[in-house]
């Protein structure tokens, strides 16, 4: 090994490396696969299923099966599980029972249940249910903002930014979404600048952590991995969701597409789980206790569920 | 080389030859350490050009419960012909007895409209079929070895190697007169019977058939339940045994794998790819499960990578949608799902 220090002083490129010495790729391979750089260790997964995924079903559900589906998802491990949504009743009838499932889930220690407060009247509405964890929702394309909520980004920061001050004053932890950060229904193709600017936003006004949602699913590992350089720069990546270590999902995959009749929606928890178990990432989360509760919720939904590892344990209706 | 010195070469190799493009706090020693920043390929060394072998109409009308008459499977073709695929598997010559779904081989070889520059392989598991194959027109076969001793076993009553020396009759009369030779190896990600499959027995089935002269392997993951990890090492295997641009990657996505397991097979330099228009084919090993990965879900995601394939997605959608009105079943492709065009 006399000649290391002599190719380390002429040799700055790895190229230039393998070509002095082609022996050392094998070397450098097996290097990696064991020490397995690449990938975290550990991903934290954001359970949606019950306020997304049950949202943007066609069938509304009954107050008591949202309770069983919340508390069986309570015992698989899962860390973080969206409970639901203080929202008008008016625009999204899904979630006219927030107050009843948010006092009538048992809440097991160590998990987390956000809920949705789009503004002051629904924080303080979910504050007097009991929240211990609320999240707002920006979007980085203007016309989905105005279609959706009816307002501007910048309209939108001022109501979240009264939500996280009080939010702070309270001590209450803010979880931050942008929506349509790889494509929007209205705009198509989406800046990354522009999904980077909303996130930093949402950051320095409060939120703990960003979630990136590729909302209508066009995204590719192309784009992603664009949007990601781009917001990488401007938030912290222990603050980022999707793609780093924390993954948002829905179990059963429930949640379909409002803005693409009769596709998918939301990536399958069950699927997610399975991938990152293979390639010997911890969650934390039992797969098989997952896939029972898809099974139950898919049971009341009379639907088949959208995981096909579920699909492939031989449970469907 | 000691362990140590080696890490140390590693560090200092690490820290001026690749960019901090994501800004991870470890940088990826991936074999194509030249990371750019721009493109939507972004340094991943993902190829220019993705070539698609197109199983539907075999692998994937095989595994489906109805059974399709001749002129529909010859108007899929057709129709598969004109969306810009460059290799479509047409059909096999197994016994009838064995796989009456494909009983019409002869009929639906000569019925076909060849496109220029379109393959047409067809499966030939002994000479018989390979003959038969060659009188119906056959310019192009595939044979196949498995990874598994347990799955060669339960599926053609032989062993691994009993399986490949019955080929060599085959290898031989194709090479006599001139026709290319596919070899499919399947179980390379796991097996429904043995369950693990090292990546060394899939490396070892893999170079068998390269050195009898396949000139291309397609590295099945049967019962699609391998993951980017078992995919990255199964490839590390069989490419220090045959070239890379000789490999292609079958993936089944009975667990949702399968886009997460092309991608990182791209990333390994591969750079042909199975897949089933609507994702025809469901899994004989699970019964109700998903099988091929849809080919409609593939091109999305190549052509989204820049990666050029030569189809054209909106036809190769109509040819699924014409073969699930035929079989009266919704398509597996996520693509074909969404209505929502951007």
């Amino acid at each position: 090994m006399g000649n290391v220090p002599h190719t380390v002083k002429h040799c700055l490129s790895y190229e230039q490396l393998i070509q002095d010495y082609p022996r050392l790729k094998r070397w450098l391979l097996e290097e990696k696969t064991n020490t397995g750089h690449e990938y975290p260790e550990f991903v934290k997964i954001v359970e949606v299923g019950p306020r997304d995924g049950l949202q943007n079903e066609k069938e509304i559900v009954p107050t008591g099966v949202k309770i069983q589906l919340i508390d069986m998802l309570s015992g698989t491990g899962l860390a973080v599980i969206e409970a639901t949504s203080f929202v008008s009743s008016k625009w999204v009838p899904q979630m006219a029972d927030h107050t009843d499932v948010l006092r009538g889930i048992q809440r097991a220690p160590h998990v987390r249940y956000p809920v949705l407060t789009p503004n002051m009247q629904g924080f303080q509405d979910a504050v007097a249910a009991g929240a211990t964890e609320v999240a707002v929702f920006g979007s980085a394309s203007e016309t989905f903002s105005k279609k959706n909520i009816n307002c501007s980004i910048d309209e939108s920061m001022l109501r979240f930014e009264e939500v996280i001050n009080t939010a702070k004053e309270k001590q209450i932890p803010v979880r931050g979404y942008v929506s349509c950060a790889l494509g929007c229904p209205h705009e198509g193709y989406i800046q990354p600048s522009k999904v980077s600017e909303v996130a930093k936003r949402l950051y320095e006004l409060g939120c703990y952590e960003i979630s990136l949602g590729d909302t209508i699913g066009v995204g590719t590992p192309g784009s992603m991995l664009k949007m990601l350089q781009s917001v990488m720069k401007e938030v912290p990546t222990n603050a980022l969701a999707m793609g780093v270590c924390v993954v948002d999902s829905a179990v059963a995959g429930l949640g379909g597409c409002p803005y693409a009749q009769g596709s998918s929606g939301n990536v399958s928890t069950e699927d997610v789980l399975y991938m990152l178990h293979g390639m010997g990432i911890e969650t934390g989360v039992n797969l098989a206790k997952v896939i029972e509760a898809g099974d139950f919720i898919c049971n009341a939904l009379r639907r088949e569920t959208n995981s096909k590892v579920a699909k492939a344990r031989g449970r469907t209706l | 080389m000691s362990r140590t010195i080696m890490a140390a070469v590693m560090r200092l190799v690490n820290r001026s030859s690749l960019s901090s493009a994501m800004g991870q706090k470890y940088v990826a020693f991936s074999s194509t350490a030249k990371v750019k920043a721009a493109g939507l390929r972004a340094g991943q060394g993902l190829p220019e050009k993705v070539k698609i072998v197109e199983v539907g109409p075999r692998d994937g009308l095989q595994n489906e419960k109805t059974m399709v008459p001749t002129e529909t499977k010859i108007n899929l073709i057709d129709m598969l012909s004109a969306s810009g695929l460059p290799v479509i598997e047409a059909t096999s010559f197994v016994s009838p007895k064995w796989v009456p779904q494909m009983a019409d081989q002869v009929e639906v070889m000569k019925g076909i409209n060849r496109k220029p520059g379109v393959s047409y392989p067809v499966l030939t598991p002994n000479l018989k079929g390979f003959q038969a194959a060659i009188k119906a027109g056959a310019s192009e076969i595939a044979i196949f070895g498995a990874a598994s001793e347990l799955f060669s076993k339960k599926n053609i009553n032989c062993s691994v190697d009993e399986s490949l020396q019955r080929f060599d009759e085959v290898m031989k009369a194709a090479k006599d007169a001139g026709i290319p030779v596919r070899g499919y190896v399947s179980c390379v990600l796991g097996c429904p019977y043995e369950g693990m499959v090292a990546p060394e027995k899939v490396a070892h089935v893999a170079k068998r058939l390269y050195s009898m002269g396949c000139y291309e392997i397609s590295l099945g993951d049967t019962i699609g339940v391998g993951t980017p990890g078992s995919m990255t090492k199964m490839l590390e295997a069989v490419s220090r045994e045959v070239p890379v641009n000789a490999l292609a990657v079958h993936c089944h996505d009975t667990y949702g794998q399968a886009l997460a397991n092309i991608l990182v097979a791209l990333q390994m330099g591969i750079s042909v790819v199975d897949s089933s228009v609507a994702g025809l084919g469901g899994c004989p090993y699970a019964q109700g499960a998903s099988g091929n990965v849809a080919t409609e879900d593939v091109v999305y995601m190549l052509h989204g990578l820049g990666i050029q394939t030569g189809v054209d997605l909106s036809k190769l959608i109509d040819a699924g949608a014409f073969i699930c009105r035929t079989l009266n079943r919704k398509t597996n492709s996520k693509v074909a799902q969404a209505t929502c065009k951007l």
